[in-house]
């Protein structure tokens, strides 16, 4: 098992690299001279200059993108153009309450949505279940940002319960983590539904049954564990549609965290902290990824047993 | 009723089942669902809607012409959906929104499809190290998350129609890529394809003749989903401002510049957003039906 | 091991005297389907005495429509709705029971073998928890000593007790079926429903797992229905064999009335139609036409359409039941009460 897992974070490197090399030179193409953007419009041309080679600017692309890489390892992501504070440390003040953000929201989704899923198929085509799944179908739909306008309309500014803003309170976090997790919600609520139903069919629930065991113990002991595969590479997904969504819920909450923080260093043309932010969410991205495959190996002793 | 003769020369009557054309035979289950229909009316409404855009309202002089005179109007009957700050009608602006969202969405995922499904198809095909490198490149694209691919691209190449569908695209191509290949692999070594093989057919023939359509019922279900989250992401680019820029309207957009105004003028934001949801709605749905109505184990 | 001799003695609430395990008369099984209305079964009589093993024959394309009758043991009947007739089980009328009464009787009282071994087991839950999860149903004691008998259960099956805490997919098909009996008959059930317990097996792994079931029959005193196509497999187990055409019994008898004794022409159709090991260059020869519709049955007769001795009468009227000796009768207008005493199909 350990020997899958090293593997694992081993193929995981070359991925990486991969995506600071594709997103450096992506960003490369930004327009905008950083030595302007850092020393401001007034400067003069031969501070200008100055400023360029002492940053390397005029090297070629991958020799700055190598020198880039080589301070990464060291956890060195560059300093920003705007507050002229070191990118990790910017990002590290700031990352933890994205962090919190996202785990309120992971936990809100799995814990609502897989009790849903449940029961919508235990008690299929009643009104339980086209009730849950047209909630459920909603909620997909809706753009992350517009319900998070609404919910800070409803509930900040209309109804004064909430903050619509910053991350003062203890319950500031409350409408934030709704908006974020609405779409894990519906979407993991869906798929668990689909798998419930699918494994409800099987045979070997028929010989659970021919054994005279109870339905609710059959779908408690047998089929909610078989179920449960499609649903967590469901969950896994949704993590990375989560990394998307916080940017926008951040922005439209003004939440402290680094996918605010990414859109205002993208207006300021701060392309160290732009870049430090991306390479900051991949990497959560794939470290989740890579524990919910393993997830995998401990629910699904078929899946173990390739790996051990 | 249908004649056979068995082998012993004797005459019987046998009730013949007419196997349908796969698109017949999809049809006829998906007319069965009646939320797939929904969905498919109101596609093809917003289709339509897009189509006669200019023919409903003019472009420059209701849609992007300004009227600060009439700015922030309620609904009314001249404006069922009202003004926005600079006194522009909301819905002629969500008609021609409709335009925006659906063209550059079914672009962006058409291309993806394309440049995918190719990749995904030689990838499988020939398996070996090319397969490999194709799905190391893929692995790299699909470890970062979708919406931030196309805010980077964005934030880097700047905000033009072009420029935005690659963005948008860019995340698509290892998604259709692997559904295209995992059908291939799925097929390359059937026994009919060996069989193909063993009568000489080349191999271009074994692809488009017994691959792909191995692989179209998934790709068609990925792909209405795929135009989907590709409206909802461009309209979120938009609200971020990197996306479709002014004057141009987009749903997204709208909804940033109502973003101001949302206390007092609440209706600015509430249109877009609606329109954003009932097509994202509409497309779920269309796509599910479309998914199960595929379903080869339900024929 | 319960005194199974109760079962050959108990009386009813009515008081008659139950000699069989199982008794079902005149069952009728339909299926709503939007599509209409499916007969499954039309008038299914079975009986099997105590004990004894009854093969249910006939090669069905929808082999497990038939089967229905047996999945009472397994569900309560969806889709199928019962519409007439009625089920004894030693002498108690399931179709009295409640749902909670009937998931007493399930596993402990009737256990039931299905087809297809590979999916039949939970992928997610070692073996030996699955066979002590019946034993903990019916029987008061710790999970422990549930685990023990259910190590003992595989010993019996052939299979080392070591191996319980090993997962499905770790065992082989025949393995696999095994696991599966002995889930059945870890309760030492009075009936024992096997449906083409061997067909998903190899023909070599067949052999042994028919052999085993019989020795554990034979152990325990197990009555069994046995359905399968597999007419060699009725000759190996069975005492009695009913043969089963359109939801209906055809032609029942022992192994020596129906083999050797053949009426109905559907048997005889059955028997025609297997190769002939002696003369090898000999032509099949299979039964002409096709299967009925069951949504859609024909009056009369359900075989007349592809009987070789079909008469005027077959088409309009079904035939009565003909009786050769006491066990052995068959439907069919080619015998009466004269002819059929002297045995084979007229008219051959």
């Amino acid at each position: 098992m350990w020997k899958y897992i090293l593997k694992r974070i081993l193929t995981l490197i070359p991925v990486l690299i991969g995506v600071t090399l594709i997103v450096y030179l992506i960003m490369s193409f930004a327009p905008g001279d950083p030595a302007i953007t850092i020393l401001g419009d007034q400067a003069k041309p031969e501070a200008i200059a100055q400023l360029r080679e002492e940053m390397h600017l005029n090297d070629p692309v991958l020799v700055q993108y190598g020198r880039y890489i080589i301070n990464l390892v060291q956890g060195d992501m560059g300093t920003s153009y705007k507050t002229k504070k070191e990118v990790s440390f910017e990002i590290s003040s700031r990352f933890p309450n994205t962090l919190k953000l996202s785990l309120v929201a992971v936990i809100l989704s799995v814990v609502l949505a897989i009790p849903l899923g449940i029961v919508a198929a235990v008690k299929q085509n009643t009104f339980i279940d086209g009730f849950s799944m047209i909630i459920a179908l909603l909620g997909v739909s809706i753009p992350i940002f517009w319900f998070a306008l609404l919910l800070m309309l409803l509930f900040s500014l209309k109804l004064g319960w909430l903050p619509s803003s910053g991350n003062s309170y203890w319950y500031s976090i409350i409408l934030p983590a709704a908006a974020l997790g609405l779409h894990g919600i519906a979407s993991i609520a869906r798929v668990t539904r689909s798998s419930m139903l699918e494994v409800i069919r099987q045979d070997y629930i028929r010989t659970a049954r021919s054994k005279g065991v109870p339905y609710s113990t059959v779908i408690k002991r047998h089929a909610l564990r078989n179920a449960l595969i499609p649903t967590v590479t469901v969950i896994g997904l949704e993590i990375g549609s989560l990394l998307g969504g916080s940017v926008l819920t951040e922005t439209v909450f003004a939440w402290p965290g680094i996918g605010r923080y990414m859109i205002t260093s993208i207006s300021g043309r701060d392309i160290p902290s732009v870049l430090g932010c991306i390479i900051v969410f991949t990497l959560c991205f794939s470290v989740c990824n890579l524990i919910v495959d393993l997830l995998y190996g401990f629910i699904d002793p078929r899946i173990k047993s390739q790996y051990s | 009723m249908s004649k056979i003769i068995t082998e012993d020369h004797q005459e019987g009557e046998v009730q013949v089942f007419k196997k349908q054309s796969l698109l017949a035979e999809t049809w006829r289950r998906l007319k069965k669902n009646w939320s797939a229909m929904v969905g498919l009316a109101i596609v093809v409404l917003l289709i339509l809607m897009a189509v006669f855009a200019d023919v409903l309202y003019d472009y420059d002089n209701v849609v992007i012409k300004q009227d600060i005179a009439n700015r922030l109007q309620a609904p009314t009957s001249a404006h069922p959906f009202g003004t926005d700050e600079v006194g522009r009608d909301i819905l002629a602006r969500i008609v021609h929104g409709s335009r925006v969202s659906l063209e550059i969405g079914f672009l962006a995922v058409i291309f993806s499809l394309f440049i995918g499904g190719f990749l995904g198809a030689i990838s499988g095909f020939f398996g070996g190290k090319i397969d490999n490198v194709i799905m190391r490149i893929m692995d790299v694209f699909l470890a970062i998350p979708g919406t931030l691919l196309a805010i980077c691209i964005m934030a880097a190449l700047g905000s033009s129609i072009f420029k935005l569908i690659i963005a948008l695209s860019v995340s698509n191509v290892p998604v259709f890529a692997r559904i295209v290949r995992g059908s291939v692999l799925t097929v390359r070594d059937v026994e009919y394809v060996e069989a193909a093989r063993a009568i000489g057919c080349k191999n271009g023939t074994i692809i488009f003749g017994h691959v792909l359509p191995n692989s179209l019922a998934p790709v068609i279900v990925q792909t209405t989903l795929n135009i989907a989250g590709v409206i909802l992401t461009i309209a979120g680019l938009s609200f971020l401002g990197l996306g479709v820029s002014e004057p141009r309207p987009e749903w997204g957009g709208m909804l940033s510049s109502g973003r101001a105004y949302i206390r007092d003028y609440s209706y600015m934001t509430m249109f877009p957003g609606l329109m954003i949801m009932i097509t994202i709605l509409a497309l779920n749905l269309l796509g599910d039906g479309l998914r199960d109505a595929l379903d080869p184990r339900l024929r | 091991m319960s005194n199974k001799s109760n079962n050959s003695a108990s009386k009813t609430s009515a008081g008659q005297e139950t000699q069989y395990e199982l008794d079902i008369k005149n069952l009728v099984v339909e299926y709503r389907t939007p599509d209409g209305v499916v007969q499954a079964l039309n008038g299914l009589d079975l009986q099997i005495p105590h004990g004894k093993t009854l093969g249910l024959g006939g090669r069905d394309r929808r082999r497990k429509d038939d089967g229905r009758p047996v999945h009472f043991a397994a569900d309560s009947f969806p889709p199928g709705v019962i519409v007439d007739g009625t089920i004894y089980l030693a002498g108690e009328d399931l179709m009295k029971k409640s749902e909670q009464e009937m998931e007493h009787i399930r596993g402990q009282k009737v256990s039931m073998i299905f087809q297809d071994p590979m999916t039949s087991l939970n992928p997610v839950m070692p073996v030996q928890e699955q066979i002590a999860e019946v034993i903990e149903m019916h029987e008061k004691i710790s999970n422990s000593e549930a685990i023990q008998k259910a190590k003992a259960m595989l010993e019996l099956v052939g299979i080392p007790g070591e191996r319980g805490t090993e997962y499905p997919h770790q065992f082989s098909g025949g393995m696999k079926q095994r696991v599966v009996i002995a889930i059945a008959l870890a309760c030492n059930p009075g009936l024992l429903i096997a449906d083409e317990p061997t067909t998903a097996l190899d023909v070599t792994i067949q052999a042994q797992v028919l052999e085993m079931m019989k020795n554990l029959r034979d152990k325990y005193d197990t009555s069994m229905l046995m359905i399968t196509h597999d007419l060699g497999i009725v000759a190996e187990v069975c005492d009695t064999v009913s043969i089963i055409y359109a939801g209906h019994v055809v032609e029942h008898g022992t192994l020596e009335d129906v083999f050797d004794h053949t009426c109905h022409p559907y048997t005889e159709g059955l028997f025609n139609s297997l190769p002939n090991l002696e003369d090898r260059t000999a032509k099949l020869k299979p039964i002409k036409g096709l299967m009925p519709d069951p949504s859609n049955l024909p009056k009369g007769c359900p075989f007349c359409p592809r009987c070789d001795y079909a008469m005027d009468i077959c088409k309009t009227q079904k035939p009565l039941r003909v009786y050769r000796n006491e066990e052995h009768y068959v439907e069919c207008f080619l015998y009466n009460e004269q002819n059929i005493k002297e045995g084979g199909v007229i008219g051959k």
